[in-house]
């Protein structure tokens, strides 16, 4: 009899082992399971993201649309016609084009001897700050890098080999900056003693300037809705 | 001793199905808790099996290891996630080297009764 004295430990013992392996099967494949969850609802929070991108992209085109025939409408209001484009003009909406410089920048030509960092012989998004920051300093009255309109908002960012600028447009090098203002005025402050452009070509960047008399800066195609910031009528405001 | 042994496959199996069907459910975050605490109760199983064929078999030192070695490889587990040093990989060689070594024994015994029976 001692011999089945044991019987009801193997069973107890089969029960909870049975449990376990049950439940750690399940966790296992819930794992997977919750992993594919949360994959699919990312991928629908980004389709949920475009189109509701899309949807303000959309009133936006109505908007300006209506704006457009508000203004043909009113175009016998001469002055106010020209006060908004203007306006338009220095929000970066309208395309602009008259006298300014070109300014063609390149990473450096020179090898870099071994032991160097060659990250001083790259061109960087500083560079491009710099040269941007002085032709506004200069009086730029607009300004383009590779055909793509700086705007207020705009900004200038490294991302690895490229630059991206106004969000998402990426740019590579050369870059090209154009920039519409007095031609002359422009070029002496680039070319200022140990000035921007004389630092560049100390690190032996490639840096050209050239006269345009007929600059063209395109309009600023992104977004231009605020999604935070409302005017503040009344005190401070105009 | 075959009469225990399909008692405790009829309790595996039960608790399985119980285990599939069970409402409440653990956090992934325990799952590598339970999974090094069914390696060592799988060990002792195996051990439990040995014993009973070597006529040595005793319900406490079964009970007390099944539970114990479980309990044991999991706070092995826990310490070595706190330490970030992962100790429960030595509860993993130890009970696969156990295991594997009673299997092997319990292999001869079987192997063993045939060819006596044979």
């Amino acid at each position: 009899m001692a011999k089945y004295k044991f019987h009801w430990v193997l069973i107890v013992i089969g029960l909870v082992l049975g449990l376990m392996l049950s439940t750690q099967f399940r966790v296992q494949k819930e794992q997977i399971y919750a992993y594919n969850i949360e994959r699919v609802r990312q991928l629908a929070q980004d389709v949920e993201t475009a189109r509701e991108e899309r949807e303000a992209l959309r009133a936006r085109i109505q908007e300006l649309r209506d704006e457009l025939d508000k203004v043909a409408e009113e175009s016998r209001h001469g002055n106010l016609r020209r006060e908004l484009d203007n306006i338009r003009m220095q929000a970066g909406l309208l395309s602009v084009t008259g006298p300014g410089v070109e300014v063609v920048l390149n990473d450096s030509s020179t090898p870099t001897q071994p032991g160097q960092n060659p990250n001083l012989y790259v061109l960087h998004d500083e560079d491009l700050l710099r040269v941007i920051n002085e032709l506004r300093a200069a009086g730029a009255e607009a300004l383009a890098i590779n055909g793509e309109r700086l705007v207020a908002t705009s900004e200038i960012r490294c991302i690895g080999p490229a630059v991206v600028v106004n969000k998402d447009k990426r740019l590579a090098p050369p870059y090209t900056i154009t920039a519409i203002g007095d031609p002359d005025t422009l070029i002496a402050s680039l070319e200022m003693r140990d000035g921007v452009m004389a630092t560049l070509k100390f690190w032996g960047i490639q840096v050209a300037v050239r006269r345009v008399p007929e600059a063209v800066v395109p309009a600023y195609t992104g977004k231009t809705m605020l999604d935070y910031g409302r005017p503040l009528f009344g005190e401070g405001g105009s | 001793m075959w009469v225990s042994i399909w008692l405790a496959v009829v309790g595996l199996v039960v608790g399985i199905g119980i285990g599939f069907n069970l409402p409440v459910f653990l956090p992934a975050a325990y799952a590598k808790y339970l999974g090094i605490a069914i390696l060592a109760a799988l060990d002792s199983v195996f051990g439990g099996i040995r014993a009973a064929m070597e006529e040595k078999f005793d319900n406490l030192v079964f009970l007390s290891g099944f539970v114990g070695n479980a309990m044991m490889a999991a706070l092995l587990v826990f310490i070595g996630d706190r330490l970030g040093v992962e100790i429960y990989i030595a509860a993993v060689v130890a009970f696969g080297v156990r295991l594997f070594h009673n299997l092997g024994v319990i292999r001869r015994y079987l192997v063993g009764r045939k060819s006596e029976t044979a």
